[in-house]
């Protein structure tokens, strides 16, 4: 393989470095209006009533959109669960939700008529934490606050627990966090009597277009969703966002209308799911894993979003990759009346891993067993069936496991780094879980392979920098033994390229890619038929090389065979790729592959000041065979890099329903300054995914497993344990406090 | 705004003068993106934190999303669209692609120009000196790794 494996050029690079590409934010549509929107300064209200007449009557302004204008539809919709309004409907679930919209001539105008728009409330009580949620006789976010719940079990946990020497019981919490994509939400929305376009910022086109066909009435053809590049997603723009309330808009509005969201609109439109999670686990004191509860709760906001398929995942990955006897799982995905938690890059997944891979550590340390070894010895292997009903597993994660205590230098529980600073210790830590990926594989591919021998992948895969326009072209270009350069790639156009599920759950170069992979073999079919006539040989006497079939020691062009056919320069041959659950090859049941998530980190904690810093993180991923190796390492440090925000200080505040931090300023991100000074992906490739050319998906894995690595290697450092996220210098020094004061501190280890 | 309160300012984009009428409290970023079409400044935080809307300003990084126009008057302004010369890409663009210095690419004409000026002040700067000087540019997509490797090895493309 020439093309595949190789860092080629990215083809959107070029486009990105002069600033010539364009996101949505940067596109004109002749006769658009500009949107802006009134958001409710109340976490959960009654409106009694809304008075637009000053603003319908502002000069400038096109239209105005309150719930009174969705009198003839249902306005209702979500991924799954359909809960959320289009635009408030009698009352208002969380601070930020949109109470009446205005499309204007420019934005000073449609500023100064939101002024004029006259809103009265009465408050409810206000549901602020999943405590509250839970409590008997509480108010109500939605009928119930119980959004969602699954659960599952094998074994006996009962009779489990009897059979363990030692039972743990912990509880762990995870904060609410902030994708903040440098880009916020943006759509231009045109509703007219053909039907609905809409330009989009979104990973899941044909999703968006779907709901909004059902929303509005239309056909699946009279709906376009036009997806650009995107700024950034990590899941914020999974499933269906603000396009509702844009296309809303422009039907009253009569014309295009752009409603561009700041960060904070954003911050408070979709975050990642807060959890507490309680495991209560059984082990013989030999270090065997026996019986495990899990006990999940999962804060979704005012709304579902994609919460039950969090909830969902959230169980599916709280056992880790062991091996458990007994089991028992309960999630539940609850509303408060805070912005709605949705798709978050692994979802589900650093939550379970936090509190799974925090408490095996724990474990590890009461029974005096080095931690590497006592994951080792419970770690499912491939082929092993780590869930029931589902495929078996299929990552190495022991290998894995091994290759990131090698990489950060892990010598044993008792061998800890020494640092010649005073007030400073350092640790090591490590943490390895699976994340169910690849959500479902529905994909679709068209490749067309032109007159002149060059090539065109349609794919519906939006490239949202993971680098996917660029990965498509290698696979086409490789199957068709064509040079990269004669193929390009057409993207995420609902009225032009073929269905696709979603662009997330790690899932694009495996399902699309091996749609792509089926259809330039259909294509090489239609070429072997044709060239078996041109030679009189049969198909099993030709092969591909350089743009031509060849037969002995003659050849004939790509080109001079869709000539031959179309008998003239003109004309092109099409190849189908159809990715169903019913594809031949290793795609039946779920998941579509397992995704390790696999971290290494040595901290160095000050012990003046409860700061951590990250000295060396090493995550490791079994990529199958990587088709760009570069921008593979790219997406495993990128997902690392989130994991270190996470861990060490983002976190959205509300308090009584307001969000307190809706801002860059105080909601801090990773910057330069975080990154540790040893920061290194593996990648493990055996080719064995069900991707093309054995490739399997990564860019998740170390996002979930950052957290307990590096609350590993602070226990280590310090011997102090902490259960919640972030960890920041105020938690991690009043930890030590009680530590050392309070009796509390553990510290079997000895400086190494 | 009446038309009394306008501004007439000339200033130089890319090279070339720009004279134009403005509100006083037009901001840098609108006049660039609105007005003079060049849409490589991206739109993000809106507070001076992300580094998405940086242009230089006499070779000095500005955030333009809390910048004046008005400030502007009389300066040399480099948009990312000024950078390449001709069909030339800079040492820094070519270095962004071939060490995959980038994913989504929002905020890579800020942090390709917030570099540019680094390596003018100081052509060799250490890991260290470029984690501190770059910190006020956010990427979110890339953990910052390649974008440190890029700018390494455009420092030395550029000695070259």
């Amino acid at each position: 393989m020439a093309i595949v494996g190789t860092s080629t050029r990215r083809p959107d690079y070029l486009d990105k470095v002069t600033g010539k590409g364009a996101y949505v934010g940067d596109l004109e549509i002749p006769g658009m209006a500009h949107a802006k929107v009134l958001s409710s300064p109340l976490p959960h209200a009654r409106i009694l009533r809304i008075d637009a007449s000053k603003a319908r009557a502002l000069p400038g302004v096109f239209g105005v959109l309150t719930a009174h204008e969705l009198g003839d539809m249902d306005p209702y919709y979500g991924s799954d669960i359909k809960d959320r309004p289009i635009i408030a409907i009698d009352k208002v679930r969380y601070e930020g939700e949109p109470v009446a919209a205005v499309a204007a001539v420019d934005l000073e105008t449609a500023e100064a008529a939101l002024d004029l728009i006259d809103v009265e409330y009465e408050e409810l009580p206000v549901i602020a934490t999943m405590n509250d949620a839970l409590t008997d006789g509480a108010a109500t976010v939605h009928q119930s606050n119980l959004c969602h719940e699954s659960h599952y079990e094998w074994g006996n946990t009962e009779e489990g627990f009897a059979e363990a020497d030692r039972i743990f019981e912990d509880t762990f919490t995870f904060p609410m966090v902030y994708h903040y994509s440098l880009e916020p939400h943006t759509v231009i929305a045109r509703y007219d009597e053909l039907g609905i376009t809409v330009w989009d910022s979104a990973q899941h086109p044909f999703l968006v277009r779907n709901e909004l066909a059902r929303l509005f009435g239309l056909s699946l053809n009279r709906v376009q969703v036009v997806v650009p590049y995107v700024g950034g997603g990590f899941g914020s723009k999974s499933y269906i966002k603000i396009e509702p309330l844009a296309v809303a808009l422009s039907r009253e509005a009569k014309r295009p209308v752009k409603l561009a969201y700041s960060v904070e609109q954003s911050a408070k439109t979709v975050r990642r799911h807060a959890a507490s999670i309680t495991l209560k686990t059984g082990v013989r004191n030999d270090g065997s894993f026996v019986a495990r509860d899990c006990q999940i709760r999962l804060d979704t906001g005012a709304y579902a979003d994609n919460g039950n398929r969090v909830t969902d995942r959230c169980a599916d990955q709280v056992p880790g990759p062991y091996l458990w006897p007994h089991l028992t799982v309960t999630s539940k995905g609850l509303y408060t009346n805070t912005g709605a938690a949705g798709s978050f890059r692994a979802i589900g997944g650093p939550q379970a891993a936090w509190a799974s891979e925090s408490q095996v550590d724990m474990i590890a340390d009461a029974l005096g067993i080095d931690p590497l070894e006592l994951r080792l010895k419970n770690l499912g292997a491939p082929g092993d069936v780590i869930r029931q009903g589902k495929n078996p597993l299929d990552a190495d994660i022991a290998t894995g496991l091994k290759e990131a205590a090698k990489g950060v230098g892990w010598a044993g529980r008792g061998a800890k780094p020494v640092t010649q600073e005073k007030e400073t210790k350092r640790g090591i830590g490590l943490a390895c879980s699976v994340l169910n990926a690849g959500a479902s594989p529905t994909s679709t591919a068209l490749v067309r392979l032109h007159a002149d021998g060059s090539a065109t992948a349609m794919v519906s895969t939006v490239e949202v920098g993971q680098g996917s326009k660029g990965v498509m072209a290698q696979i086409a270009a490789e199957e068709l033994c064509i040079p990269l350069e004669k193929v390009g790639v057409v993207a995420s156009d609902t009225a032009i390229v073929p269905y696709d599920r979603s662009t997330g759950a790690s899932r694009s170069t495996t399902l699309v890619g091996l749609a792509v992979q089926l259809g330039a073999k259909e294509i090489k079919q239609q070429l072997l038929d044709l060239a078996s006539k041109h030679f009189e040989a049969p198909e099993d006497k030709l092969a591909f090389a350089d743009s031509s079939v060849v037969f002995g020691q003659e050849s004939i062009t790509y080109a001079q065979l869709i000539r031959q056919m179309f008998g003239g320069p003109a004309g092109e041959l099409m190849g189908r790729g159809y990715v169903t659950p019913q594809t031949e090859g290793p795609l039946k049941g779920l998941p579509v592959f397992w995704e390790m998530a696999v971290v290494g980190a040595e901290v160095e904690v000050n012990e003046k000041t409860g700061a951590i810093r990250v000295l060396r993180l090493v995550s490791v991923s079994d990529i199958g065979k990587a088709i760009n190796p570069k921008q593979a390492e790219g997406q495993d440090e990128g997902a690392a890099m989130q994991g270190i925000g996470h861990t060490l200080f983002e976190e959205l505040i509300y308090e009584d329903g307001q969000l307190l931090n809706p801002n860059l300023v105080d909601y801090r991100v990773p910057s330069f300054e975080e990154v540790p000074d040893g920061f290194e992906t593996i990648l493990i490739e055996n080719e064995d995914g069900p991707g093309p050319f054995g490739a399997k998906g990564i860019g998740e894995g170390p996002i979930a497993a950052v957290a307990p690595a590096i609350a590993n290697a602070v226990f280590q450092a310090t011997g102090v344990r902490i259960k919640e996220l972030p960890l920041t210098p105020e938690r991690v020094w009043r930890a030590l406090q009680a530590g050392t004061s309070g009796g509390h501190k553990v510290d079997a280890l000895t400086e190494g | 705004m009446s038309e009394d309160h306008r501004l007439q300012i000339s200033f130089v984009v890319n090279g070339r003068p720009v004279d134009t009428e403005i509100e006083p409290h037009l901001l840098l970023l609108d006049l660039l993106r609105d007005k003079l079409a060049l849409k490589g400044a991206k739109r993000s935080c809106d507070m001076q934190v992300c580094g998405a809307c940086t242009v230089l300003v006499d070779g000095n990084p500005v955030s333009s999303c809390t910048y004046l126009a008005f400030e502007a008057r009389g300066t040399d302004v480099t948009t990312i669209e000024g950078l390449a010369d001709g069909e030339k890409l800079h040492p820094l663009m070519e270095a962004f692609i071939d060490n995959a210095g980038l994913q989504c690419g929002f905020c890579t004409p800020g942090m390709i120009l917030a570099a540019k000026s680094l390596l003018d002040l100081n052509p060799r700067p250490s890991v260290e000196e470029v984690k501190e000087y770059m910190r006020g540019n956010l990427c979110r997509c890339t953990g910052y790794k390649k974008i440190l490797e890029s700018i390494e090895d455009a420092a030395q493309r550029m000695q070259g």
